[in-house]
């Protein structure tokens, strides 16, 4: 069996507690002076990259985990987290803050750092909790020409680089089975995420970071999509009590519902 | 937005998970928040280790909301748990030297440690918990021989064994140098030790003990702060060992026990003494500025815990048709508590700076510490009982959390010295004005 070098994207995201508000040019959400940590799902990539390693469950071990994120500076503060739960050592690839990639250029990004790492696993998470987008994954696959096993809940490796992925899907759940290299993108069940321990921050600090531009990659930012606008939900109408069934029959009579 | 609804399903399924944990999302106001949690607190002028240590203990305390603390405050019940969590991930051992399995931080990032357990809900009762394991290893750290410290400091970082601080006694209170517990060296070497000391923070649970006696008579020394040794010994709660304790009911932080501990002639071996016999007094300074220090910035964690529960109900709270943190009378009480707060803060961080730089006099580090101390306690103290002020009757109520802090916010003030001490010390000192006891 391989020797598994895992390569496990993140993205530094508003945090999940913070209520987003729109900036006032409804270009976006405001971003400044927001908290901010790992998007969720990335924590699961993360935890199950490194437990694969504890638990030794991959019959050809694991090699290296290497995580990587494209964002502004404070990315690196992520990356470092990322390394304080375990992961080797990380890349950050410079993008300024509000110049967002678009899926399709993260995947072609992370194709290229996939080849250049010789990764032969990526975890990552389904999707980020800002745009929601779960496309990166998919693209990923598509563009590497690999199988992929998305919203994984259970991932277990067997004989001859098979390895079996658990999905929740409407009415149960579906195991698939594919051979490495693969993509493998994380969803709630999969596990609980582990809280950094102090001497792995301090560790965290002296594993190797390395910087890279997007044009490193050969890969320059375009943009397909425009946002037109973006607005806060319209506030919800209040609802009316009636006092019986009659009540709500006349109601719904009322409204030209029955 | 799906996000939310995403965000929402992951804290119910992590809640699924994590129900071995300790009720994570309890509080009813935690489990469907998607409220703002920026702290009040400035975070400017911190370095990123500070932050990084704030970031992450406030993530593992997290795991024990207020209700936890409501319930073993009320119980008086150890927290245990929480202990164990923090040594697990390392956290002990934050100022205490990598070889021996610290991290080998400093001061300044051990106070952040401690006002980010305090700001958590956990208040003093958490913060006391761990607090002793953390500066009075320091004296141990820096003068115990290399076998005392293999011997101790990594079951101390694991958790294994918890330790407190013997050092103030009934009959001398405040003046440390008259303290009477004497312990007798006989002719093999080890010592005898005799006498009572009082309000030993978690001396029930606690497996060490690091105890200020006098080796040599005050008769026999030329000046008080001589005779005394400091030892770090094993408390053996067998029948006949010659030591007892006794738990003191209080006023806040009931969580964690406060004894009487007696000694009657209790044998401890030549090798529990740390440095040089004589020296006890000189080696115990070295924890006692490290000591006001995390105490500030455990008032600190209390104080903004409280103005923040304040400030979130008179936002919430509505009489006459509005908020009540519309009235002035409700706001500015809160603004200035929030600047008395800040003022400490960098007071507080300024005096952890200069204990870790090293180089600075120790009688400047001295002034700021104490004055650290003083000007945080003060401040947490204001902004607790505003807190309460501004709940009303529901401040009054266990529910709300501020009584605790109230409760607990008179500790800061009281230990490890009084208010008036420090008055009369920086009086003194830099003053130069005469003493007056």
């Amino acid at each position: 069996m391989s020797t598994l070098r895992i390569l496990v994207p993140i993205k530094r995201v508003i945090d999940y507690a913070v209520k987003p508000r729109v900036n006032k040019a409804q270009t976006g959400v405001e971003t400044a002076g927001v908290k901010h940590s790992m998007n969720p799902f990335d924590e699961l990539s993360i935890e199950e990259s490194v437990r694969i390693r504890e638990r030794k469950s991959a019959p050809g071990g694991v090699e290296d985990i290497c995580v990587i994120s494209a964002g502004p500076t404070k990315a690196q503060e992520t990356l470092r987290t990322a390394m304080a739960m375990g992961a080797d050592r990380a890349i950050h690839v410079e993008v300024k803050e509000g110049e967002d990639l678009e899926p399709l250029s993260v995947a072609k990004l992370l194709k290229a750092a996939v080849e250049q790492q010789k990764s032969n696993l990526v975890i990552l998470g389904k999707q980020s909790i800002d745009d929601d987008a779960n496309q990166t994954g998919q693209m990923l696959a598509g563009l590497l020409g690999w199988p992929q096993a998305t919203q994984a809940s259970k991932v277990e490796f067997g004989e001859g680089d098979t390895v079996s992925v658990t999905r929740e899907v409407d009415g149960g759940v579906e195991t698939l089975k594919a051979k490495l290299p693969m993509i493998i993108t994380t969803d709630l069940r999969l596990n609980t995420p582990r809280y950094a321990s102090l001497p792995n921050i301090m560790k965290a600090k002296k594993k190797p970071l390395e910087k890279k531009t997007l044009a490193d990659y050969g890969l320059t930012s375009e943009r397909r999509l425009k946002v037109l606008k973006v607005t806060e939900p319209a506030a919800r109408q209040g609802g009316g009590k009636v006092e019986d069934v009659d009540g709500l029959i006349s109601k719904l009579k009322e409204l030209g519902a029955l | 937005m799906a996000g939310v609804l995403h965000r929402a399903a992951l804290r119910t399924s992590r809640l699924l998970q994590c129900s071995k944990r300790p009720s994570r999302y309890h509080n009813g106001s935690l489990f469907f928040s998607t409220s703002s949690r920026r702290p009040l607190m400035a975070l400017t002028g911190f370095t990123e280790t500070q932050l990084t240590v704030r970031d992450a203990v406030s993530q593992v305390c997290s795991q024990f909301p207020n209700t936890y603390w409501q319930e073993h405050d009320e119980n008086e019940r150890d927290p245990t748990d929480f202990h164990a969590t923090l040594a697990k991930d390392g956290w002990l051992g934050i100022a205490l030297p990598e070889a021996l399995g610290g991290s080998g931080l400093g001061i300044s990032e051990a106070t952040m440690m401690m006002q980010a357990i305090a700001e958590s809900g956990a208040g003093m009762a958490g913060a006391q918990s761990i607090h002793a394991n953390v500066y009075a290893t320091q004296p141990l750290a820096k003068f115990g021989t290399a076998e005392q410290l293999e011997s101790t400091i990594p079951n101390i970082i694991s958790g294994r064994c918890r330790v407190c601080f013997g050092v103030t006694e009934p009959n001398s209170g405040l003046d440390t140098l008259r303290l009477a517990t004497a312990a007798s060296k006989q002719p093999d070497g080890s010592y005898r030790v005799t006498g009572q000391k009082i309000w030993i923070t978690c001396a029930q649970v606690a497996a060490k003990m690091i105890l200020l006696a006098r080796t040599t008579p005050l008769e026999d020394v030329e000046k008080p702060s001589e005779g005394l040794s400091l030892f770090c010994i094993d408390l053996d709660r067998s029948k006949h060992s010659g030591l007892d304790m006794r738990r003191i009911k209080k006023m806040g932080g009931r969580a964690v026990d406060a004894n009487e501990v007696f000694f009657d002639n209790y044998a401890i071996p030549a090798d529990s003494l740390i440095g040089e016999e004589g020296q006890g007094f000189k080696i115990i300074l070295h924890g006692m500025n490290a000591e006001r220090c995390l105490l500030a910035g455990e008032a600190l964690g209390l104080g903004y815990a409280a103005l923040a529960r304040a400030t979130q109900y008179a936002q919430e709270r509505t009489v006459f048709q509005r908020p009540i943190g519309m009235n002035q009378g409700i706001a500015h009480p809160l603004a200035e508590a929030y600047m008395r707060l800040e003022a400490a803060k960098l007071a507080t961080y300024h005096a952890a700076r200069l204990y870790d730089d090293g180089s600075v006099p120790a009688a400047d580090v001295g002034v700021a510490c104490n004055s650290a101390k003083y000007l945080a306690a003060e401040a947490a103290f204001a902004a607790c009982e505003r807190a309460v002020l501004t709940h009303g009757g529901m401040g009054y109520a266990v529910e709300y959390d501020v009584e605790r802090y109230f409760r607990e916010s008179l500790v800061p003030r009281i230990a490890p010295i009084s208010r008036e001490m420090i008055l009369n010390y920086i009086s003194e000192k830099v003053l130069g004005l005469p003493r007056s006891y």
